[in-house]
C-alpha cells in the first residue's frame, strides 16, 4: 500500500510538474499582458536582485491591498514574480500551513493564528504588525430595514422577522471581533450562517441572501454602491491588528523578507490606507 | 397506478428539474463566452482538466488490476475488498480529505518518511491528482468488476486450455470482453473526479492555479475572494454539460450491455 501510495505521488508529481509548467505558461501569458509599467528606474539604490518565485498566504479581508502591493513589489523586482496569492480566513490559512503547506509569507488578521503557526516553529524572524481594521454592519444599499446598531440585528422588522444576519466563523479573526463586540453589547445573536471568512459573509449581503453581516470597514469600502456599511459604537473595542511573517519553509527567503518590509514601509502604508486600513 | 400519485411525483420532477433551469435561467447567455474566457475560469478549467484526466488514467492503472483480483477471487475474499473498496464512494469526500491528511500530510503517518524523501503531499497539485483518485477509483472498479463478472470465465478458459498464457488471456480475452465496460467506468471516474470538491478543499487547499479546481473556483467566487460570480455560473453550466455527456455514453453502455 505504502509503495503503491508512493508511486501514485510521484506520478503525481510528474503530473504536478507538467501541469505546473502549463500553469507557468498561463500566467507567463498573464503577465505578458500586463501593464509593462515595471521600470528599473524607480527601484531604490541598494536594493538587491531578487528574482524566483513568491507564494503569499493572506487574509480574506486583505484581498483588494495584497493584490495592490504584489504588483508594485514586482514593480521593484522585475525579475521576482509573486504567485497569485491565496486568500481565505487566517484560521484556515493557519491549518493549512501547519499541515504542510508551502508558502514564503503569512499575514494574518489577528495575533492568535500566527501564534498558532509560530508554536508550530513555521516562523522566521519576528512577526510585525502592518495594519489595524474594525468591524461594521453590512447592509442592503438604501438600508431598508433602519439598521443603526448592533440591538437592530435581532429586533424584529416590520415584515415581523428579525433580519437575516450572517457573521464569520469564531475562529476567524472577523469572527472573534464580532463575538466580542456582540458580548460587549449584550447581544444574543444567532446568526443565520458562520462563514470561514470575511469574503464569503460579504457576499452573501450582496447577492441579497442575507440582510446583514458583520464584516470590517475595509469590505465596505471596497464593495462600493453593493452594500452600505452602519458604523457600530464602540467598535474600536475590538480592533482587530494584523500581523505578518516570512515562513522557515519559504525557498525564497531574501524575498520573503523583502516583501514583509515592503508591506510596513510607508509605501505599503500608503497602499493599505487607500484601502481603508487603519496604521497598527 | 393510482391517478393521485401523479401529485407527488410531479413535485419530485420539479425538485430535481427546478434548480437547474434556474441557474440556467440566471446565466447571462451573451456574456458566456467572456466569463468562459477570463483567466480565472480559464485556469480553473485547465487545472480541472489535467488534474482529471490524470486522476483518470491513475484509476485505470490501479483499478482495472484491482477489477480483475476482485471478480477471481472467492465470494468471500470477494465481499470483503468490495466491502473496502466501495468505502470511499460512500463517505462523505471531507472525511477521505481528512483520511489523506492523516495519512500523507505533514503531520501524518508517511509524513516523516515523505520528508526525507523531500517529497510534499498536501496542498500540491499532486495532491488534487491523489484526492480525485481516491474518489474516484471505487467508480471504476465497481463498473469493471461488475463487467467482469457477467462475461464469467469460459472464454479464458477456453484460451488457456488451447495454451495461451495468463497475460496472453488477460490482453486478448479479458481486456476487449470488458471494454464497454471499462469505457463506462473510465468516464463515470472522470466525471467524478472533476466534480470531486470536499476532499481536494481539505488536502489540497485552495490556490489559484495550483489546486483550485473548477468546484472550488465556483465555491471561492461565493465566497468573493477573486473570482467572479458569473465565472462560477459558467464552470457551472460547463460542469452540468459534462455531467450531460457522461449521462450519454453511459445510456449508449447499457443499450449496448443489456442488446
Amino acid at each position: 500500500m505504502t509503495r503503491a501510495s508512493r508511486g501514485r505521488a510521484a506520478s503525481a508529481a510528474a503530473s504536478a510538474a507538467a501541469s505546473a509548467a502549463l500553469v507557468l505558461a498561463l500566467t507567463g501569458c498573464a503577465a505578458a499582458e500586463r501593464d509593462p509599467a515595471a521600470s528599473v528606474q524607480n527601484e531604490p539604490a541598494g536594493t538587491a536582485e531578487l528574482e524566483g518565485q513568491l507564494t503569499v498566504f493572506a487574509a480574506a479581508s486583505l484581498t483588494g491591498a495584497f493584490d495592490e502591493l504584489a504588483t508594485r513589489f514586482e514593480q521593484l523586482h522585475p525579475r521576482l514574480e509573486v504567485a497569485p496569492i491565496t486568500y481565505d480566513g487566517s484560521s484556515v490559512l493557519a491549518t493549512q500551513l501547519i499541515e504542510g503547506a508551502q508558502a514564503d509569507v503569512f499575514a494574518s488578521a489577528d495575533e492568535r493564528n500566527l501564534a498558532t503557526v509560530a508554536a508550530e516553529g513555521l516562523i522566521a524572524g519576528e512577526a510585525g504588525v502592518f495594519a489595524a481594521n474594525v468591524l461594521e454592519i453590512a447592509v442592503q444599499p438604501g438600508n431598508p430595514l433602519g439598521i443603526e446598531s448592533l440591538d437592530d440585528l435581532v429586533e424584529t422588522t416590520a415584515s415581523g422577522a428579525a433580519p437575516i444576519v450572517v457573521t464569520c466563523a469564531p475562529e476567524v479573526p472577523c469572527g472573534t471581533a464580532s463575538a466580542a463586540l456582540l458580548d460587549r453589547g449584550g447581544v444574543e445573536l444567532a446568526p443565520a450562517s458562520e462563514e470561514q471568512n470575511v469574503g464569503a459573509v460579504l457576499s452573501k449581503v450582496r447577492a441579497g441572501e442575507a440582510d446583514a453581516g458583520l464584516v470590517y470597514v475595509t469590505d465596505v469600502q471596497a464593495a462600493g454602491a453593493e452594500v452600505e456599511g452602519v458604523e457600530i459604537e464602540g467598535a474600536d473595542a475590538a480592533t482587530n491588528v494584523y500581523p505578518i511573517a516570512a515562513l522557515t519553509g519559504s525557498a525564497n527567503p531574501e524575498a520573503a523578507a523583502a516583501f514583509v518590509e515592503f508591506v510596513r514601509s510607508p509605501e505599503g502604508a500608503e497602499v493599505l490606507a487607500s484601502f481603508g486600513f487603519g496604521a497598527p | 397506478m393510482p391517478i393521485w400519485l401523479l401529485v407527488p411525483a410531479v413535485l419530485g420532477g420539479a425538485v430535481l428539474v427546478l434548480p437547474l433551469a434556474a441557474l440556467l435561467l440566471r446565466l447571462d447567455w451573451a456574456g458566456v463566452p467572456a466569463a468562459m474566457s477570463s483567466p480565472a475560469a480559464l485556469q480553473a478549467l485547465s487545472l480541472s482538466l489535467i488534474t482529471a484526466t490524470v486522476a483518470t488514467l491513475c484509476c485505470v492503472l490501479l483499478g482495472v488490476p484491482l477489477a480483475v483480483v476482485i471478480a477471481r477471487s472467492t465470494p468471500a475474499v470477494a465481499a470483503v475488498l468490495r466491502t473496502l473498496t466501495t468505502l470511499p464512494l460512500v463517505l462523505p469526500p471531507l472525511v477521505g480529505g481528512i483520511a489523506l491528511l492523516a495519512l500523507l500530510g505533514r503531520n501524518g503517518v508517511l509524513g516523516d518518511s515523505l520528508a526525507v524523501l523531500g517529497l510534499r503531499v498536501p496542498f500540491t497539485t499532486a495532491a488534487v491528482v491523489i484526492a480525485q483518485t481516491f474518489v474516484a477509483l471505487p467508480f471504476l472498479v465497481i463498473t469493471v468488476e461488475g463487467s467482469l463478472r457477467s462475461i464469467g470465465t469460459r472464454y479464458e478458459s477456453v484460451a488457456a486450455g488451447l495454451g495461451a498464457g495468463p497475460f496472453t488471456v488477460f490482453r486478448r480475452i479479458t481486456v476487449p470482453l470488458v471494454g464497454p465496460g471499462l469505457l463506462a467506468g473510465t468516464v463515470l471516474c472522470f466525471a467524478r473526479a472533476l466534480g470531486e470538491f470536499g476532499a481536494t478543499a481539505l488536502f489540497a487547499g485552495n490556490a489559484p492555479g495550483v489546486t483550485r479546481t473548477m468546484p472550488l473556483a465556483i465555491y471561492t467566487a461565493f465566497n468573493g475572494a477573486g473570482v467572479s460570480e458569473d465565472t462560477a455560473i459558467a464552470l457551472s453550466l460547463m460542469l452540468i454539460l459534462v455531467a450531460v455527456a457522461v449521462l450519454l455514453v453511459m445510456r449508449a453502455w447499457r443499450e449496448d450491455a443489456t442488446r
